[in-house]
């Protein structure tokens, strides 16, 4: 679909990749729409409000809190995080890339179905499989248990990985996180010219080859992009490291936060936390450096697949059904186990509003955050420069922040809002407003937007990235403003990236947990709300109905996802 | 256009705050989950008329909205389930006093702000669980004997960064010292038979499997696994039994669940009248019946699973201390290596 667009407005070129740099035309474009720079810095400023606004803290003066921190854990929190993200970092990489080349590029038995199915671990909040992994593996778990009978042994008689530990932590991150990876890998391998594979071919590269020295670096910003997210959401996690008693730069925040009541260390904390943001940000933006990854073929056809023989076949099936088993298959069906037994008395009267409430505020946040998306990228392709630039990367910082520290950031100024407000409602006319926007459905969206804007940023920047600039050229030259050459050209080329923001989104919002628990009005519940409340007090059979409800209604976006990617290989025809 | 979207905005706003500004009503923030507090907020509404408005959350980020919303916020009241929580949300000045014979013949001195700043509504212990056919129960004394070495490997606790963990050992820096507990600390840490990890009710099944001894829990945990409908649950908590703790001494240590009255509250009277109702000897039946805590009102009768764990002398130290204790119970903990 994308290609056809394209090839309306764009006369032939001939070469496969072009390296673009800055012509005549981005010159002209640098120049125009003054408006555009200072509306993205306002809308970046007003979402890194939040976050500013915790580090407004590092200006309080500081207690001697800092000094027992690095005295006693802080080691202990940088090295575990570094371990986490490394591991998460590794694991989401073999995980995603190699499913992704499998299913992409290769034939074997039930490819169509792990196409699709390998995204269904996204629809799975990382707290929800620790909690059933734990239920699992754990020291008085079913598996252990059985083994101690089967074979009479007691504790101490044998060894058995602790899931509750930081390997434990990567893994199930791990688990639940590759498919960030899968997905924009997989875009890129199905995105990628037909030519530049067939000429690998043609030289003679085997499938190895032509993956390890053409795919893999073309693909690289694409995985970059799924890496970095997984990272930053690992960084955000608190509910899995909470649990498995790891001690990360997360956990520690609360810790000093609450536990010490010094807000000046928790926000030095946080600050730290920050850098290494910035050092994933600029790795990533390292990597893509001033290459531009956008097609420049006109050519596209179908690629055969690598039909892969005897051996190769079966190491492929269980290459994609092992992150497929433990991400989605073992958690659900545990989930399933315990809702069989429990729903009669958990599937309440509430339930269906419950379900109502998450899906809506889901569907509304996502909503929002494309179009800030949309118009942050989009203003950043129209004048490129620094302070757009930096305005774009601070917005998207959210997504590495713990959500209880955002939704704290989102109340702080909302709350001096309303009071500003108030004071002139009563100024004016004699009456007090209280508060407008704290403790409404407002201070939630706005709470989603600052947290998941990257999500949707990277997929909008990156489809924005693959669309020519000769095109905007075009339309320009053709009489069309900014806004119509975005809303006539772009947003109908880029269709499925824009639903894969959308979708994005959704289920990230769904699974959310902290911001919601915190902001929400009152009497208005969740999913993801019901299932913590349950879960924490150690009730986990109890909460799996509504963690299976979270998880079925993240299926339905996952899999119009993968609909969607599969739709955009180059030369394909609408068939997945 | 542009007009269309500022009417929907509006509309959308009044319709989300408006709720708040309708008649007999009182608004809560709670600690306590929703199952664990909602059949009790609908009896009071069915007695009295008066609507409560519900947002339930983790105690520390409620007491931040509190913090931010300042004197226009709509809360009326603020319920914790620990009385380290509600001191600090006394020290950022959010809360105000409220004078209440009721109240205050009720519940024990111990049990309630002495400047009638917050008020205890259950008591929840902290003692001792044994493995049954591991531990004679002559061998067990006190907390403290606990860091003897004899212990090495043998104890089951949850982590520092948990609430009921802290005013433990605030509990000791408050009748025995500072260094006296940093000492206690350091030892008790090399018992652990594993890192902390996991809530109380892990610590329980642990012991129960065979990976320690002794857990240290709240007993509402070991109530609530009795009474579970998951046979491998009932099982384990069978295997356990209670042992109170420093009974020749300052008492077991116990922490309450308890509410206050927010500085901003609109609906003085109301909020008011929850607070006696949850002290009502129906409300105080209640938390015994559903969740195994104890009433903080003294002639209220037990359930018979309270009764089965025996009576013990609780510690006295008022629960205001336990918060001022906090952050340095903390510290400790950090130093002792106590994840």
């Amino acid at each position: 679909m994308n290609s056809k667009v394209e090839s309306e407005w764009d006369p032939p070129k001939g070469g496969f990749m072009s390296l673009h740099g800055d012509g005549l035309a981005s010159r002209i474009r640098r120049r125009l729409p003054d408006s555009w720079q200072a509306g993205v810095a306002l809308v970046a400023l007003l979402l890194a409000l939040p976050i500013l606004t915790v580090f407004g803290h590092l200006f309080v003066p500081a207690g001697d809190v800092w000094g027992h921190l690095v005295d006693t854990v802080l080691a202990d929190y940088v090295g575990n995080s570094l371990v986490l993200m490394a591991g998460v970092g590794l694991g989401t990489l073999l995980l995603g890339v190699g499913s992704a080349w499998l299913t992409s590029l290769c034939d074997f038995p039930g490819r169509r179905v792990f196409e699709w199915a390998l995204l269904l671990p996204l629809a799975v909040p990382a707290y929800i499989i620790a909690y059933t992994y734990t239920g699992l593996l754990d020291f008085t778990g079913p598996v252990q248990t059985t083994l101690r009978e089967t074979f009479g042994w007691s504790y101490g008689d044998y060894w058995f990985p602790e899931i509750r530990s930081l390997g434990g932590a990567v893994a199930m991150l791990s688990l639940v996180l590759y498919p960030y990876v899968y997905l924009m890998a997989r875009a890129a391998f199905l995105e990628q010219s037909v030519a530049v594979l067939e000429v690998s071919r043609t030289l003679g590269a085997g499938p190895w080859r032509s993956f390890f020295r053409v795919a893999l670096p073309l693909a690289r910003p694409a995985i970059a992009t799924g890496v970095s997210l997984a990272l930053m959401e690992t960084l955000a996690d608190y509910g899995t490291v909470e649990y498995f008693g790891v001690s990360t730069f997360t956990t520690g925040i609360f810790r000093t936060w609450f536990g010490l009541g010094d807000a000046t260390a928790a926000a030095q904390l946080a600050a730290m936390l920050l850098g290494f943001v910035f050092v994933l940000i600029l790795l990533e933006h390292w990597s893509r450096r001033r290459a531009r990854f956008h097609q420049a073929t006109q050519r596209y056809q179908m690629l055969p697949r690598y039909r892969l023989q005897g051996w190769r076949r079966w190491a492929a099936v269980a290459g994609c059904a092992f992150p497929l088993l433990l991400g989605f298959v073992v958690p659900a069906g545990q989930l399933s186990a315990w809702a069989v037994r429990t729903a009669g008395r958990t599937v309440d009267s509430d339930f269906f509003e419950l379900t109502l409430n998450s899906m809506g505020l889901a569907a509304g946040a996502a909503l929002v955050t494309l179009l800030l998306a949309l118009f942050m990228a989009y203003g950043k392709r129209l004048c490129r420069g620094p302070i757009v630039n930096t305005a774009v990367r601070v917005a998207g910082m959210g997504y590495a922040i713990p959500g209880t520290v955002i939704a704290i950031g989102v109340m702080l100024p909302l709350a001096r809002v309303d009071r500003a407000l108030d004071g002139w409602s009563v100024e004016v006319f004699g009456i007090s407003t209280g508060l407008l926007l704290s403790g409404t459905l407002f201070a939630l969206l706005f709470a989603y937007a600052v947290r998941f804007l990257a999500v949707s940023l990277q997929a909008v920047e990156g489809g924005l990235g693959r669309i020519r600039p000769s095109m905007d050229d075009a339309a320009r030259s053709l009489g069309l403003r900014p806004t119509q050459v975005l809303r006539r050209v772009h947003m109908p080329v880029m269709r499925g990236t824009l639903l894969t923001a959308l979708l994005l989104v959704f289920v990230d919002v769904l699974k959310e947990l902290p911001a919601t628990l915190v902001l929400r009005p009152f009497n208005f519940n969740t999913l993801a709300v019901r299932t913590f409340e349950l879960a924490s007090d150690e009730r986990l059979a109890d909460a799996s109905s509504a963690a299976l409800t979270i998880v079925l209604a993240g299926i339905v976006p996952v899999i119009l996802l993968s609909r969607s990617i599969g739709r955009s290989r180059a030369g394909q025809k609408h068939a997945a | 256009m542009k007009n269309r979207w500022v009417v929907a905005g509006a509309a959308l706003l009044i319709g989300v705050s408006g709720q708040a500004w309708s008649a007999e009503e009182v608004n809560l923030y709670s600690a306590r989950k929703e199952n664990l507090i909602k059949p009790l907020l609908e009896r009071f509404t069915e007695e009295s008329g008066i609507e409560v408005n519900l947002v339930t959350g983790k105690a520390d980020a409620l007491l931040k909205r509190l913090e931010a919303e300042g004197r226009h916020s709509p809360a009326d009241l603020l319920l914790t389930t620990d009385a380290g929580r509600l001191h600090r949300a006394k020290e950022a000045g959010v809360l105000q006093p409220m004078q209440s014979d009721a109240l205050e013949q009720v519940i024990p001195d111990t049990y309630r702000d002495p400047e009638g700043y917050w008020y205890g509504l259950s008591v929840r212990a902290r003692p001792i669980l044994y493995v049954k056919d591991k531990v004679d129960p002559q061998e067990l004394s006190t907390y403290e004997d606990l860091a003897d070495p004899r212990w090495k490997n043998r104890v089951c606790i949850r982590s520092s960064g948990n609430i009921y963990n802290q005013s433990l050992v605030a509990s000791m820096i408050a009748s025995r010292g500072q260094e006296a507990t940093q000492q206690w600390a350091d030892a008790f840490v090399k018992n652990f038979a594993r890192k902390p990890a996991g809530g109380d009710r892990d610590q329980i099944a642990a012991a129960a499997a065979g990976m320690c001894d002794i857990a240290v829990a709240n007993t509402y945990y070991l109530g609530v696994m009795l009474h579970s409908d998951d046979p491998a649950q009932r099982e384990a908590a069978e295997k356990v039994a209670v042992f109170w703790p420093n009974q020749e001494g300052r008492g077991t240590h116990v922490n309450v669940s308890g509410i206050a009255l927010t500085a901003a509250a609109g609906n003085r009277d109301n909020a008011q009248r929850l607070m006696e109702f949850l002290v009502s000897d129906e409300a105080q039946a209640w938390y015994a019946e559903v969740n195994h805590e104890y009433p903080v009102k003294a002639d209220v009768a037990w359930s018979e699973t309270l009764q089965s764990w025996g009576t013990f002398k609780a510690d006295d130290v008022n629960m205001a201390r336990l918060g001022e204790y906090n952050a340095e119970a903390l510290k400790l903990m950090d130093r002792a290596g106590w994840r």
